[in-house]
């Protein structure tokens, strides 16, 4: 593995002078989830195939499978995928073993340096561990969880003075969490032009990680945190904070009191459904939504507007989505993928990344004068991605999410016991796999 | 036509029809709604509250069998004007076409698994639910419980070391894998159904056959199998539902190569979001093939369970 | 028609010696007939068997190549059977198949029972009828959460067009008392024709002198019923609950695309609970015990119900 690393390496930097003289036209294959962006990047990748001589195959699975049949394929080694852009959360486990190919020297090598990118997607996307410059991926695809709101709604005049009358303030963007849930309440079963609406959707499903996706952006702002600042693993009192209950019971009032009925198992698609059907004021959406919304018949064109998510009492965080691309270790075809990379990496491809609808995370693209104003919802995403706050990343991610999934819909979905319990029942669970895991 | 007692009166007989008419009205409603959203533009197909009356078009058919991508105004213009009506719907949306989709593959990988296991299932099962029903085999009764048992598994519960082991016999995301793996998993049901129906088929032919010289293969060949064609058709049609339609070891086992159609049809994503019309499109080819199978052979089908599924 | 060299070759052969020549003996015929069977099965379903007995056995983790595997004996079991979650998602399992039972035998035999009537027609409606079993069932489940959606879904307004109730009121899979049975009515939507057909079949067998000879003692049509044709069916229908019952303990797509186990853990059903055991959290070793003991206990049932089939049918 060692001496194939470094042949590989080799081959990158001899890759720089000319991307045409690769030695051999290979078939790579890219493995990433099958969602919008996705489509994009079929159409960016054809420069690629043209300018290497090598052959684009895709490979894409639902977000609601993507982790399950992914993490198989590379827990048993499998060569399907040349390259992976897998999710944040896996970053720990793709390092820690051995499924990814550390990208250091070629990073050297090749001139790409880390400091050229977002900060928040090289600490979420690349770094294992976290915070160390030890890279396993190129930022690949910025995404955070923001709100999208009905624009053309909330500038009725007839609804402005309502609002103003029930709520002594003006019928705007909320500025915080608590605002938020008065706007989706007033809009919560109100009849605009003719059919009931409600106030807004919100992550809510159950099987994969859709309700704890959602939940953390109440979480983090009531103040929530993963651990102790100055002892890791340390739960207890950070995890079950009173803050952190309040958050909770934040988000089930939200869902009670503020959704559409029956939005009990509910992720990124049914919250697009909701909000293209005109069900609702608000919906809460990661980034990449957006270009969709802007170019859709029904709600797109000027009457929706977009927000980050709003403060809370300890501060404004918004739950980091998004991904970074890596060369899997089993590939035998790691010199095609590390050229892929390279190619990708380039000022003039990530712009045109921007361009098809991808969000690149290459601080030359988004801090182009041009580009906050480039899009209706490039600000938008600028400022959600400076408050951005990720899940946790270790190699066990995948059981640290399965008891929250389950603390957490219990609690706020399905009504059972108090947010106090299930955030208690939530240390005990994350205490209990840091144990088996060695690290407590 | 003589009078019969057990005949039911003719009111009677009407009320039953109508009851049953009825029931099946009401059962057709829901696959009457997929195959309807398959004709609806995405916007409809999610219309708040539902509409019933809607103008059909073949949005969804146009994005089942192609990949798009959202063009910029640069790419329309460079894209010139649609050459065909699919270009001209797909550019209508504010996209291109980039390709053809997977769906394709995926139903042709679907044919060839699910039709592959059939026939290897029927011709495992009826060898082996004829020497169950002819020979005396050691420990019969437990071999064919032994065989009935092996589909109370739950699929997740050996797709672990089905998993490995198929990754070091090369066989994991391969047709052959997964041919394998739905004739091992019908068999159960088709040597039970299939020994039924040979149990009824009289031994008397056979012997004459014998005595006239013919070997066991070929009374076997050409008595039996004749006979027993019925069973086979409607037992064919059992194993076939369940590999065409099967998911849990398709989703887990299967990705680029050898994936089937189920797995693949709720996954069809559009520009934005789920396109429920191209899912509904998908779902409803994809019942194509095997309503077709059951309705041509739908004489067999109950035909042949009354004699296959128990020995009277 | 024409002759095959195997049939000339049999025509010029006595007959005790082709027997012994050509034509092998009962035994081994038995024997190469039953054999692939016997072992494609050993194969596919006994050796993988065999691996996850052994597996349920160790602290085996898939995802983590580089730990040591070590034995823990019957640690697992003793995890699995003392979680009171693990006999939440049991009861879970026996609601959904008890409940699918008796639903899809009461209106399966129903509706068999009025095909056998035999009116004008009923060969095209019992094909029609036998539609749904066609359909993937993860491509159904997914659909039906399409269709219980209460803004957008047909059957919230079906429901709420003969019921006044508003179709917002409720909502099938979101709420903890009612999820439990939109599964249900999914299942029983879907495979009721199943157990229409092999109760068809088990109607169709009764010869029909036996109704006659009843009616020569002026039996009522209501003791016929009960005295004839339930207990000559009941074989029949023995088997289709073996069938569902085995397939319905199994059930995980179409309940995974549905309701993906919640809300909470309320539609949770085994099959569900051991996939995120065994390829969300990689325990490899306990989801084998997991897997273990529902085999055992699905397989204690069903030999169990077969030794009672076996003595209705010899009755």
């Amino acid at each position: 593995m060692k001496r194939s690393f470094m042949t590989t390496t080799a081959a990158g930097a001899l890759a720089l002078a000319s991307l045409a003289s690769a030695a051999q036209a290979e078939t790579l294959t890219l493995c990433w989830a099958a969602w919008d962006p996705a489509n994009a990047l079929i159409e960016l990748s054809k420069d690629f195939e043209a300018q290497s001589g090598h052959t684009m195959r895709f490979e894409f699975v639902p977000w609601t499978s993507f982790a399950d049949r992914m993490l198989n394929e590379l827990n048993s080694g499998g060569q399907l995928c040349d390259l992976m852009i897998g999710d944040s959360q896996w970053i720990g486990g793709g390092a820690e073993n051995g499924h990814y190919v550390k990208l250091n020297d070629f990073f050297d090598a090749n001139g790409i340096s880390m400091n050229d990118f977002i900060p928040a997607t090289v600490t979420g996307y690349s770094e294992w561990p976290k915070n160390t410059p030890n890279y396993w991926a190129l930022p690949a695809f910025g995404d955070v969880v923001g709100w999208t709101y009905r624009k053309d709604w909330f500038e009725r005049p007839e609804l402005q003075a309502e609002f103003q009358e029930t709520y002594g303030r003006a019928l705007d963007v909320p500025a915080t969490l608590e605002e938020l849930k008065d706007i989706a309440q007033f809009f919560q079963g109100r009849d605009i032009d003719g059919t009931t609406v409600y106030g807004a959707a919100i992550y809510t499903e159950r099987g994969s990680e859709g309700i704890t996706m959602g939940v953390t952006n109440a979480l983090y702002n009531y103040g929530f945190q993963y651990e102790n600042p100055d002892q890791p693993y340390d739960l207890e009192g950070f995890v079950n904070s009173a803050g952190a209950v309040a958050g909770l019971e934040f988000y089930k009032e939200l869902y009670d009191t503020a959704t559409p009925p029956g939005s009990s198992n509910w992720y990124m698609g049914e919250n697009i459904d909701a909000f293209r059907s005109g069900q609702v004021a608000m919906q809460m959406n990661f980034a990449f939504i957006w270009p969709g919304v802007e170019a859709d018949e029904n709600v797109g064109g000027g009457r929706a507007g977009y927000f980050p998510n709003p403060a809370g009492p300890a501060g404004q965080f918004a739950q980091l989505g998004g991904q970074g691309i890596s060369v899997v270790a089993y590939s035998s075809k790691q010199n095609a993928a590390l050229e892929y990379i390279q190619w990708f990496a380039q000022p003039e491809v990530q712009a045109k990344w921007w361009e098809l609808g991808g969000y690149s995370a290459l601080r030359a693209v988004v801090e182009d004068p041009g580009f906050a104003t480039s899009q209706p919802y490039a600000q938008t995403f600028l400022d959600s991605m400076a408050i951005v706050k990720d899940f946790w990343a270790e190699p066990a991610y995948a059981d640290l999410l399965l008891a929250m999934q389950n603390r957490v819909h219990n609690y706020a979905v399905a009504g059972q016991g108090t947010a106090q319990e299930a955030l208690d029942g939530l240390v005990a669970d994350w205490t209990e796999i840091f144990e088996d895991e060695g690290k407590l | 036509m003589s009078f019969s007692v057990t005949e039911p009166r003719m009111g009677t007989k009407w009320l039953a029809g109508i009851l049953v008419v009825g029931y099946a009205i009401i059962t057709m409603v829901p696959l009457l709604w997929i195959i309807a959203t398959g004709f609806k533009s995405p916007n409809d197909s999610i219309a708040y509250p539902p509409v019933i009356l809607f103008e059909p078009t073949m949005e969804g058919y146009v994005n089942l069998f192609t990949d798009r991508t959202r063009a910029t105004p640069q790419m329309l213009k460079d894209a010139g004007p649609p050459e065909t009506w699919y270009d001209e719907i797909a550019q209508n949306r504010g996209t291109v076409i980039t390709g053809p989709s997977r769906y394709g593959e995926r139903f042709l990988n679907s044919v060839i698994i699910g039709f592959g296991s059939t026939a290897l299932c029927m011709i495992l099962g009826t060898a082996a639910a004829y020497a169950f029903s002819r020979f005396r085999v050691p420990l019969k009764d437990d071999l064919m419980f032994f065989i009935l048992s092996t589909r109370m598994m739950p699929p997740i519960a050996v797709a672990i070391p089905i998993f490995l082991m198929f990754r070091n016999l090369g066989l994991s995301d391969t047709h052959l894998g997964m041919i394998l793996l739905y004739t091992a998993v019908n068999l159960s049901l088709s040597v039970w159904l299939l020994k039924g129906f040979i149990d009824e088929i009289p031994v008397e032919y056979e012997e004459a056959a014998l005595i006239d010289g013919y070997t066991r293969f070929q009374a076997f060949y050409k008595i039996v199998l004749p006979q027993a064609a019925t069973g086979i058709a409607s037992t064919a049609i059992f194993c076939l539902i369940f590999a065409w339609n099967e998911y849990a070891f398709a989703v887990l086992l299967t990705s680029g190569n050898a994936q089937t159609a189920p797995p693949f049809i709720p996954t069809i994503i559009g520009t934005s979001g789920k396109d429920w019309p191209a899912v509904a499109a998908g779902a409803t080819i994809f019942l194509i093939p095997v309503m077709v199978f059951t309705i041509l052979l739908r004489k067999h089908l109950l035909r042949g369970i009354t004699f296959g599924a128990v020995r009277k | 028609m024409t002759i095959s060299p195997i049939d000339r070759a049999a025509a010029g052969t006595p007959h005790g010696v082709a027997r012994r020549i050509r034509g092998l003996s009962d035994r081994t015929i038995a024997w190469i007939f039953v054999a692939p069977t016997i072992f494609l099965l050993l194969a596919v379903n006994i050796f993988p068997l065999i691996w996850t007995i052994r597996l349920s056995f160790t602290d085996y983790r898939v995802n983590r190549p580089n730990n040591e595997v070590s034995w823990v004996g019957l640690r697992n079991y003793e995890r699995i059977l003392s979680d009171p979650a693990i006999w939440d998602t049991m009861q879970a399992t026996a609601h959904f198949l008890i409940w699918t039972i008796i639903l899809q035998v009461l209106i399966g035999f129903t509706l068999a029972y009025l095909i056998n009537m035999k009116f004008k027609g009923n060969d095209l409606w019992t094909t029609i009828i036998v539609f749904p079993m066609m359909l993937s069932p993860a491509v159904v489940g997914n659909f039906w959460t399409f269709l219980y959606q209460p803004q957008i879904g047909l059957f919230n307004y079906v429901v709420a067009f003969f019921t006044g109730a508003d179709a917002a009121s409720f909502s099938m899979i979101g709420d903890v008392h009612l999820a439990p049975w939109a599964i249900i009515i999914v299942d029983t939507w879907m495979w009721t024709p199943f157990v229409m057909l092999i109760c068809l079949a088990g109607l169709r067998s009764i010869p029909d002198s036996i109704y006659e000879a009843a009616e020569c003692d002026r039996a009522s049509k209501w003791r016929q019923f009960w005295t004839i044709t339930v207990p000559m069916a009941l074989p029949f229908l023995m088997l289709a609950v073996l069938f569902r019952g085995i397939e319905n303990f199994k059930m995980f797509d179409l309940v995974v695309q549905l309701t993906g186990g919640g809300p909470g853990n309320t539609t949770t059903l085994t099959s569900i609970d051991l996939k995120r055991e065994a390829f969300e959290r990689w325990r490899t070793g306990y989801s084998s015990a997991y897997a273990v003991i529902l085999f055992v206990t699905v397989f204690g049932l069903a030999s169990i119900y077969v030794k009672a089939l076996n003595k209705v049918k010899q009755r």
